[in-house]
C-alpha cells in the first residue's frame, strides 16, 4: 500500500510541477495577476508530494518491504538502519527521487525566501524550476520508477557495500545540493532573459543562491575525494575519473558565475558573460547528470546503465541547454554593458580569473570527451589518464592561484597596484623563502614545480591573510563578504600547498607480509603483528594488527581490515589510516599469498588533510560572505526570517 | 592609450593565452592517450609493444596463478577467440575475481603477455567495462575453440 | 555610435557559437547513445560451439541428497534445463525468481550445478530462496562447468530429450528470455517425439 502511495505522491508532484509551470511562466507572459498566486500554492505542493514519495520509499527501506523491487536489490535484513536510510539512493532510481526532492526544496526556499522580488520575477524563475522539476519527474515515472513491484523474495540483495560508509550516506545529498542548485541561478539567468532585464539588483538577488550552491558543492566533492581516499582509492584522493569530473566541471563554472556575479552586482558589467555562466553551470551539471546515467563514459562509478534513460536525459539536455542558449543568443546582445575599467583594475582580473577558470574546465571537459569522441567516431578506443590532466590543467590553474593574490588588492575600475605591489612582492619573496627552508629541511630535496605549487600556496595565504588585518590595523569595518572571499582564498591556498606536497612526496609501496615481519618506509617501521577474525553486522572479515613506530617509538596502531559482505559476497578493503597534521599513514590489507602472507599496501601520505581543509575552508568562507548584511532583506519586511536568505536557508 | 585599444589588448591577451593553454593540453593529450586493444588484437600483433595500451576483457577461470607469499601474479584476459596471460605485481582489486571483466593498463611485453602496472575492476557487479562488451561482441573467428 | 553597432553585430554572432558548439556535442552524445544500444546485448550474442552437440558428460555428487549422483546418464531419454549457478554470483539470485516460476510451472525440468560454491552456503541459499532445482549437482572443482564453456555464471543450457544442447543463454533469465528463447525451442524439440514425457 504505502508504495502505491509513494507511487501516486509523485504523479501529483508532477500534476503540481505541470500547474507550476502554467501559471507561473503563462502568468507572466500574459500579464494574469490571479494565475501568479497559483504559483507558491503549486510550489509547497510540488514539495510535499516529493517528499511524501520520498518518505513512501524510505518507509519500504525502513520495515524490508522486499516487494519493492529497488529495495529488493538494495537493502537486507541485516543491514543497519543508517544504510537503509542511506540505501534510498544507493542506486540510479532512489538518487533521482532525491534528486528531484533537493530540487523541490530548492524551488520552496527560492518561493519562501524571496519576497522582495518582483511577482512577475519570481513567478517566472519559480516556473522555470518547476520545468526542470516536470522533466525530471516525467523521467522517474517514465523510465526509472523506485515503487515497482515484484515477487517478494525473502530477503534483499543488499546495498553495494562500497556505499556502506558514513561519508558516502551524506555525500550524494551534499553533492546534489550543490548539483541542483546551480538550477536557481539558471532559472534567475532564464527568467532574466525572458524580461530583457538585467541589473545590479538582479544579481544581488542571485548570488546568495549562486554562492549557497557552490558551498554544497565543495562540500559534496570534497566529501566524496575523503570517502575515495579511504574506501576506495586505495590512498588516492582524486582519480580525474569521469563522474568525479562531471561534479568538478560545474564546480569550476560555478566559481567563475560567483566571481563574474561579483562585477554585475558592483559595476553592472559582464552582463551577457554572467548570464553564460549561469546557463553554463547548469548545463554542466545535466551534462554531469547525463555522463553519470546514460552508461556513455567509462567510470568506476557511473550507474548501471539503460540507453533508454540516456535518450531520455539526452532530449532533456538539449532541450534545456539549447533552449537557454538560444534564448541567450537571441537577448544576450541586447542587454549591453556600461561602463569601462583600466586594463589594471579589479574588473579584469576578475575577467582573467573567469577566462582561466572555463579554460580549466574546458581542460577537464576535453579530457572526459575524448574518449567519446574518439569513439563515435570510430578512430580507436582511448582513456585519459590523470598524466594527462596533472599537466594539463596546471597550465590555466597556476597563474590563477598567482592572479588570486594579487587581485585580492586591486580597486574596482582603476587600480594603482604600484602601492601594494612592493607588498605584494615582498609576500611572494617571503613564501618562497620559506618553502625553500622548509622543503629542504623536511624533504632534502625539491623540484622547481614543487617549490612552485608551495610558494603560490603560501602567497594566497599571506595575501589573503593581509586584507582583513589591513583593515582591522586600520580600523575600517570589515564586511561579511570581504571576510569570507579572504577565507576562501587562504583556502584555495591551503589546498594548493596540500595538493603539492602530498603529490611531491608521497610514498607508496605495494608488500608481502606476515605477521611477526615489519617494513620500513619513510621513516617508520610498520611491523605486522597478528591477524584475527572479526565479524560486523552484515559482513565478516579479518583485521590485521599493524604497529607503527619511528625511532622506536610506538606512534600507531593500525587495524586495517579486509571484509566480506555476507549477501553480495564482495571483499572490501577498509584501511587503516594513522591521522596527522603533516602526515597521514595508510595500510591497506590486500589478499593472502600464501599460508601466513597476505599482500599490503603502505603508504605515507605527507599533508594530505590540507586537501580537504583547504576545501572546507572556502566552503566556510562562502558561508560567510552569504551572511553580509546586503543580502537581507529590510527586517520590516518580514520579522520572521532575521537570518537573511543564507542562513535561514541552512536546514 | 584610448580605453578601446586597452580593452581590444586585454582581449588580444586572453585570446593568447587560451590558445597557449589550448596547444599545451593537446600535446599532454597526445602524450598520455593510451589505447584499448582487445586479446585478439594483441594476438595479431596489431598492439604496440613498448607503450602504454590497456587491454581487457573477462579473467580466465581457473587461470590466477601465483607464487605462495610472493605478490607476482599472472592470470589470463580472454575475448573467448583469443587470450593474452597478464603479469602484475602489486594488490589486486577487490573485485577482481576469476570470470570478471577487468581492464589491465600496462605494456606488452611478447605476443602473448601483458606486463600490467594496473588492474582496474569496477565496483559494480553486473559491471563489464563497456570496450570489453564490445569486442565480445564481434564474431567469432573460424575455428575458434570454445 | 558606428562602433557600437559594429560591435553589437559581432555580438550577435558570437553569441550563436554556443548554441553551435553545444548542438555539435548533442550529435556526438546521440551517435555514442545509439552505439551503446547496439552493443547491448554483447556477450549474450556469442553462440555456444556446444548447439546442437551432445550435452557434455557429467556424473556430480548431488547438492542436498548425501550419495545421490547427478549425471546426463541418469537424465536420457527426457528434456532438461541445466541451469550453472553460485552464491556467490548476485546475477543468479536476479533470476532466482524466474527459475522458481519455471519449476512452478512444471513443463520441464531444472538441473542446478552448483558451480564451485561452498555446499553450506548454497544450501542455505536455497532454503530461503526455495529451491527450483529437480536436482542439484555440486561442481566444486568447476569441471563440469569447464566441459560446458561456461565463462561466467548464471549460464542456462536447455537439453533436448535425445541429449543435445538446444540453446544457451547467458546472464539473468527473466521470464521474457523464457518465453522467447527456450519455449519455442521445447515446443518445436517436442513435436516429433509426440508422447514423450515433456
Amino acid at each position: 500500500m504505502i508504495p502505491e502511495i509513494g507511487h501516486l505522491a509523485l504523479i501529483l508532484a508532477l500534476v503540481m510541477a505541470g500547474l507550476l509551470v502554467f501559471f507561473g511562466l503563462l502568468g507572466a507572459w500574459l500579464e494574469k495577476v490571479t494565475w501568479l498566486a497559483v504559483v507558491p500554492f503549486a510550489v509547497a505542493g510540488q514539495w510535499i508530494f516529493v517528499a511524501t514519495g520520498f518518505g513512501c520509499l524510505t518507509y519500504a527501506f525502513v520495515v524490508h518491504d522486499f516487494s519493492v523491487a529497488y529495495v529488493a536489490d538494495n537493502s537486507n535484513l541485516q543491514l543497519p538502519l543508517l544504510y537503509r536510510i542511506a540505501g534510498v539512493w544507493g542506486a540510479h532510481e532512489g538518487s533521482l527521487l532525491l534528486w528531484i526532492l533537493i530540487l523541490a526544496t530548492w524551488t520552496l526556499a527560492v518561493s519562501r525566501l524571496s519576497g522582495g522580488l518582483p511577482d512577475r520575477f519570481r513567478a517566472r524563475v519559480l516556473g522555470v524550476l518547476g520545468l526542470i522539476g516536470f522533466s525530471f519527474l516525467s523521467f522517474l515515472l517514465s523510465t526509472s520508477s523506485p515503487f515497482l513491484r515484484r515477487v517478494p523474495v525473502p530477503d534483499g540483495a543488499d546495498l553495494n557495500p562500497l556505499l556502506q560508509d558514513p561519508a558516502l550516506a551524506i555525500h550524494p545529498p551534499m553533492l546534489y545540493a550543490g548539483y541542483v542548485g546551480t538550477s536557481v541561478a539558471f532559472a534567475f539567468a532564464v527568467a532574466a532573459m525572458l524580461e530583457g532585464r538585467l541589473d545590479a539588483s538582479w544579481a544581488r538577488w542571485t548570488r546568495p543562491w549562486t554562492t549557497i550552491a557552490w558551498v554544497f558543492l565543495t562540500c559534496g566533492i570534497a566529501l566524496g575525494s575523503w570517502w575515495a581516499y579511504y574506501v576506495l582509492g586505495w590512498g588516492g584522493w582524486w582519480f580525474w575519473d569521469a563522474v568525479e569530473n562531471a561534479s568538478f566541471m560545474p564546480w569550476l563554472a560555478s566559481t567563475a558565475l560567483i566571481h563574474s556575479l561579483a562585477v554585475t552586482e558592483k559595476r553592472g558589467l559582464f552582463k551577457s558573460w554572467t548570464l553564460l555562466l549561469a546557463v553554463s553551470a547548469f548545463s554542466l551539471s545535466l551534462l554531469g547528470t547525463f555522463l553519470v546515467r546514460s552508461g556513455v563514459v567509462v567510470s568506476v562509478h557511473a550507474f548501471a546503465s539503460d540507453p533508454s534513460r540516456g535518450i531520455f536525459i539526452l532530449a532533456l539536455l538539449g532541450f534545456f541547454i539549447l533552449g537557454s542558449l538560444l534564448l541567450y543568443a537571441w537577448r544576450a546582445p541586447t542587454l549591453g554593458s556600461e561602463g569601462g575599467f583600466a586594463l589594471v583594475s579589479r574588473e579584469s582580473f576578475l575577467l582573467m580569473n573567469n577566462a582561466l577558470l572555463l579554460a580549466s574546465a574546458g581542460v577537464v571537459l576535453l579530457g572526459t570527451l575524448m574518449p567519446m569522441f574518439m569513439d563515435a567516431f570510430s578512430l580507436g578506443k582511448i582513456s585519459v589518464g590523470p598524466p594527462f590532466y596533472n599537466v594539463a590543467f596546471l597550465v590555466p590553474t597556476l597563474p590563477l592561484i598567482l592572479l588570486v593574490g594579487v587581485g585580492m588588492h586591486a580597486s574596482w575600475k582603476q587600480a594603482h597596484l604600484q602601492r601594494v605591489g612592493m607588498r605584494l612582492a615582498v609576500f611572494f619573496a617571503v613564501a618562497a623563502v620559506l618553502s625553500v627552508a622548509a622543503l629542504a629541511v623536511a624533504y632534502g630535496s625539491f623540484s622547481v614545480m614543487t617549490l612552485l605549487g608551495c610558494a603560490l600556496g603560501l602567497f594566497i595565504v599571506v595575501s589573503s591573510l593581509s586584507v582583513p588585518w589591513k583593515k582591522i590595523r586600520h580600523r575600517e569595518t570589515l564586511s561579511r563578504s570581504v571576510l569570507g572571499m579572504c577565507i576562501a582564498h587562504m583556502g584555495l591556498g591551503i589546498f594548493a600547498l596540500g595538493v603539492t606536497v602530498a603529490q611531491s612526496y608521497k610514498i607508496e609501496k605495494d608488500i608481502s607480509l606476515a605477521p611477526g615481519e615489519s617494513y620500513l618506509l619513510a621513516g617508520y617501521r610498520f611491523s605486522f603483528e597478528s591477524l584475527h577474525d572479526v565479524t560486523g553486522a552484515n559482513w565478516d572479515g579479518v583485521e590485521a594488527k599493524m604497529v607503527i613506530s619511528a625511532a622506536d617509538r610506538r606512534v600507531a596502531v593500525l587495524y586495517p581490515q579486509k571484509r566480506v559482505y555476507r549477501v553480495q559476497r564482495n571483499p572490501m578493503t577498509q584501511a587503516g589510516i594513522s591521522v596527522g597534521p603533516t602526515r597521514d599513514l595508510f595500510v591497506a590489507l590486500g589478499e593472502q599469498l600464501g599460508e601466513e602472507r597476505w599482500s599490503m599496501r603502505l603508504q605515507y601520505k605527507p599533508f594530505i588533510r590540507f586537501i580537504w581543509i583547504g576545501a572546507l575552508a572556502m566552503a566556510i568562507g562562502g558561508l560567510i560572505s552569504v551572511t553580509d548584511r546586503r543580502y537581507r532583506r529590510p527586517a520590516a519586511k518580514n520579522p520572521g526570517l532575521p537570518g537573511g536568505l543564507g542562513v535561514a536557508h541552512d536546514n | 592609450m584610448t580605453p578601446r585599444r586597452k580593452r581590444l589588448m586585454l582581449v588580444v591577451g586572453i585570446l593568447l593565452g587560451v590558445s597557449l593553454a589550448t596547444l599545451f593540453a593537446t600535446r599532454a593529450l597526445r602524450e598520455n592517450l593510451s589505447y584499448f586493444y582487445d586479446p585478439t588484437q594483441v594476438a595479431q600483433g596489431e598492439a604496440p609493444r613498448g607503450r602504454s595500451i590497456r587491454v581487457g576483457g573477462m579473467v580466465t577461470k581457473g587461470s590466477v596463478k601465483r607464487e605462495s607469499g610472493s605478490l607476482e601474479v599472472k592470470f589470463d584476459v580472454t575475448d573467448f577467440r583469443h587470450t593474452v596471460t597478464v603479469s602484475y605485481r602489486g594488490v589486486l582489486p577487490d573485485l577482481f575475481r576469476e570470470g570478471q571483466g577487468i581492464i589491465a593498463h600496462g605494456q606488452l611485453a611478447s605476443d602473448r603477455v601483458f606486463v600490467a602496472d594496473e588492474v582496474l575492476a569496477k565496483h559494480d557487479e553486473k559491471y563489464m567495462p563497456p570496450e570489453v562488451k564490445q569486442s565480445l561482441k564481434k564474431p567469432m573467428n573460424e575455428g575458434a575453440t570454445p | 555610435m558606428t562602433t557600437e553597432t559594429s560591435q553589437s553585430g559581432s555580438g550577435r554572432f558570437s553569441a550563436f557559437v554556443p548554441v553551435l558548439l553545444f548542438a555539435v556535442l548533442l550529435i556526438v552524445f546521440a551517435i555514442t547513445l545509439i552505439k551503446i544500444g547496439s552493443n547491448r546485448l554483447d556477450i549474450r550474442e556469442i553462440k555456444s560451439p556446444l548447439i546442437g552437440k551432445p550435452v557434455p558428460a557429467f556424473d556430480l555428487p548431488s547438492l542436498n541428497q548425501p550419495g545421490a549422483r547427478v549425471s546426463n546418464a541418469g537424465l536420457s531419454g527426457r528434456a532438461y534445463v541445466v541451469n550453472v549457478w553460485g552464491t556467490w554470483c548476485p546475477e543468479c539470485r536476479a533470476e532466482h525468481e524466474t527459475l522458481l516460476r519455471i519449476a512452478k510451472d512444471g513443463q520441464v525440468s531444472l538441473i542446478g550445478i552448483d558451480w564451485s560454491d561452498d555446499a553450506q552456503l548454497a544450501q542455505r541459499w536455497l532454503q530461503q530462496l526455495g529451491n527450483p532445482y529437480e536436482q542439484v549437482a555440486s561442481d566444486v572443482e568447476g569441471q563440469a562447468a569447464v566441459d560446458f564453456g561456461v565463462y561466467g555464471a548464471p549460464e542456462t543450457f536447455l537439453v533436448s530429450a535425445d541429449g543435445v544442447v538446444l540453446h544457451k543463454h547467458l546472464g539473468a533469465l527473466s521470464w521474457e528470455d523464457w518465453q522467447k528463447e527456450f519455449v519455442p525451442l521445447m515446443v518445436a524439440a517436442a513435436k516429433p517425439v509426440a508422447g514423450s514425457s515433456l
